[in-house]
């Protein structure tokens, strides 16, 4: 198969010019519902790290007291992805909200069955948003679609008096208000946004680590003026998150020609379709990633994307297809290189895809690191404790 | 070469669903329209491919957001119904589509396509939702999507042995996590009671629990009874 010219391509679009007049300014758009009554904004209220948008607009990243709003996919199924975002927190020294009081955003549901409406998912997001705004402390977003998902409701509820009124009567049912935070941030922001202080705690080599990154369409597609854009990453012409990351913990950041192309989830389709999800993650991602820069391991920053590109790959190996890569969030990468347990910290046991060679480049014994693991588990089954706790992590 | 008109279009009998009057197809098109979102989503097309080009969906499928984008621009409502009726549940929902440089939202008119396709009963929303019963009970009873003992090998035998590793050691692993909230086996995290009693009150106050009464009565019929009793415990008349 021909690939894409890649770097003909990207020549062609050497320079990047921002225009902040494409962006509409939400955040004056809630001021003036704040200043009507209509509406309660959470403003950020602990150190913060600016960062760039895609159209120049400047986005703050409040660093600590974060409201973590966890996702299912990540909780269920990856949960070594929700471990590693506490845990590098955790080793930076920031403290959090870790809440029972949080629903799921509800839209990998909604996107793929559509048994909901508007007023509905404005509703369950509002709820969340008046949980954190209760605590005090700010949300961080977990999943990439809740992240999409939540600000589309910001831009309804702004646009939509009628949509307001509606979601307004439901939370008077919960004695709540409605609730907005002044910015709507993805974990993947954060992580970006201390990647320096990250880079500063890693105690493991990554540049002999050739990566390649899966940006998540519902992180920068959805609502794109909120995404991070760096001028200093791809020239600003994709989002910097990610790939800002990997490089300031000096893993190899290799390109590919489909990088614009999903991962093949499809929300219904990965449930009850997935021929579809495998054949597009195989065929599209995981072989042309393969094909064009033979990483050690695919990063991306979304519960859909890290399942859909990590569990696709065993039916397709079956056929003998060019597939056989680790596939990673960001997360979990960064806590390797500070040093995080795999199997305890980084939980790569729930993976499908073989993450041992890349444990191998980064100089870990993972027969060992799985002996210790299952030492803490025989604790558990001895009755020594119930739960393993943080103090058991390093 | 028969080119006739009956030979080119699907007739009713052989569409997979049943025909209804233009009027009614119009009907379920004013729907779509009356969506507060509708026209956030739609501006006209070029027709210029690109959103074809971004599509995962086109790639696999008889499938294109430019015909669905066309379809509602020229407000043809023949074509709107047959897509809603056969295309919507192709579509992938990442929203590449949005690449559009006109401005439109493809994935997003879908949306309410299928939102209208779901609250008229209409086949292919049956068809598409027929097995997916278990996951709008789990979303909607516990307020998490999926949970760690959906992981069995029964369901996903294309994910990989790894995922009957997960389900024989399921509950020791989940007392392996750090994290106080992720204990849990048959929800992605520990919901707080409060916290469903809250999105109870959202899915029977916004009219989402009702979308399913089309498609699925006997789902419908158990959530509501669940959700009900539950509030019913905690004294608020539902």
């Amino acid at each position: 198969m021909a690939t894409i010219p890649i770097e003909a391509l990207k020549s062609k679009k050497a320079s990047f010019t921002r225009d902040p007049e494409r962006y509409h300014d939400f955040q004056q758009d809630l001021e003036e519902l704040g200043a009507a009554g209509e509406i309660v904004i959470q403003r950020m209220d602990h150190d913060t790290v600016e960062v760039p948008t895609r159209y120049g607009r400047t986005k703050r990243i409040q660093k600590a007291h974060l409201w973590h709003h966890k996702s299912c996919g990540q909780c269920g199924h990856i949960p070594g992805y929700s471990t590693s975002i506490f845990w590098v927190m955790r080793k930076l020294g920031y403290d959090y909200n870790d809440p029972r009081d949080q629903t799921s955003c509800t839209a990998w549901n909604y996107y793929a069955s559509a048994t909901s409406n508007a007023a509905a998912q404005a509703a369950v997001a509002v709820r969340n948003f008046a949980a954190a705004h209760e605590t005090g402390y700010f949300p961080l977003i977990h999943c990439g679609t809740s992240y999409g998902h939540y600000k589309e409701v910001r831009h309804e509820l702004i646009a939509h008096p009628e949509l307001r009124a509606d979601v307004r009567k439901v939370m008077a049912k919960l004695g709540k208000q409605l609730v907005l935070p002044e910015e709507i941030i993805h974990y993947s922001e954060w992580f970006y946004a201390l990647r320096d202080e990250i880079a500063a705690h890693q105690v493991r080599d990554l540049s002999n680590i050739a990566v390649t990154v899966h940006p998540a369409c519902h992180y920068y597609k959805l609502v794109e003026g909120d995404a991070i854009y760096d001028p200093d990453v791809y020239g600003g012409q994709r989002t910097a998150v990610v790939t800002g990351l990997a490089e300031a913990l000096g893993a190899e950041v290799r390109d590919y020609s489909t990088w614009f192309d999903c991962c093949g989830f499809g929300f219904r389709h990965i449930l009850v379709q997935r021929d579809f999800t495998r054949s597009f993650a195989t065929l599209r991602k995981i072989e042309r990633m393969k094909e064009e820069a033979d990483p050690d391991v695919v990063l991306t920053h979304d519960t859909g994307c890290v399942t859909t590109l990590d569990k696709s790959q065993f039916a397709a190996q079956a056929h003998d297809r060019n597939v056989g890569v680790a596939v990673l969030s960001e997360a979990q990468f960064a806590a390797l290189a500070m040093g995080a347990h795999p199997y305890k910290v980084c939980q790569l046991h729930w993976h499908s895809a073989n993450y041992k060679p890349m444990l191998e480049k980064m100089g870990i014994d993972h027969e060992a690191a799985w002996a210790e693991f299952q030492e803490e588990l025989k604790r558990l089954e001895r009755g020594e404790k119930k739960y393993l706790e943080w103090e058991d992590m390093d | 070469m028969d080119t006739t008109a009956s030979a080119i279009y699907k007739r009713p009998n052989v569409a997979g669903y049943a025909d209804v009057s233009y009027e009614e197809k119009a009907r379920l098109f004013d729907e779509v329209k009356a969506d507060i979102r509708y026209n956030d989503y739609l501006y006209g097309c070029y027709e210029c491919g690109i959103c074809v080009a971004a599509c995962p969906s086109a790639k696999f499928y008889d499938f294109s957001p430019r015909r669905i984008a066309q379809a509602a621009a020229r407000e043809d409502v023949e074509l709107i119904y047959q897509q809603m009726q056969e295309d919507i549940w192709e579509c992938s929902q990442c929203f590449s589509c949005l690449r559009c440089p006109r401005g439109n939202n493809p994935g997003g008119v879908i949306t309410i396509m299928r939102e209208v396709a779901l609250n008229n009963g209409l086949a292919s929303a049956k068809e598409a939702l027929g097995g997916y019963s278990r996951i709008i009970y789990k979303i909607m009873s516990t307020g998490t999507q999926v949970s760690p003992d959906m992981l069995q090998r029964d369901a996903f035998p294309d994910w990989g042995p790894e995922t009957g590793d997960v389900s024989d050691n399921l509950d020791l692993w989940r007392r392996a996590l750090p994290s106080e909230t992720l204990h849990t086996t048959s929800t992605g995290w520990d919901v707080a009671e409060s916290t469903l009693v809250e999105l109870y009150l959202i899915w029977l106050n916004t009219g989402a629990l009702n979308m399913i009464s089309e498609i699925d009565r006997g789902l419908h019929s158990i959530l509501q009874e669940i959700m009900e009793e539950r509030l019913e415990d905690e004294g608020i008349e539902v």
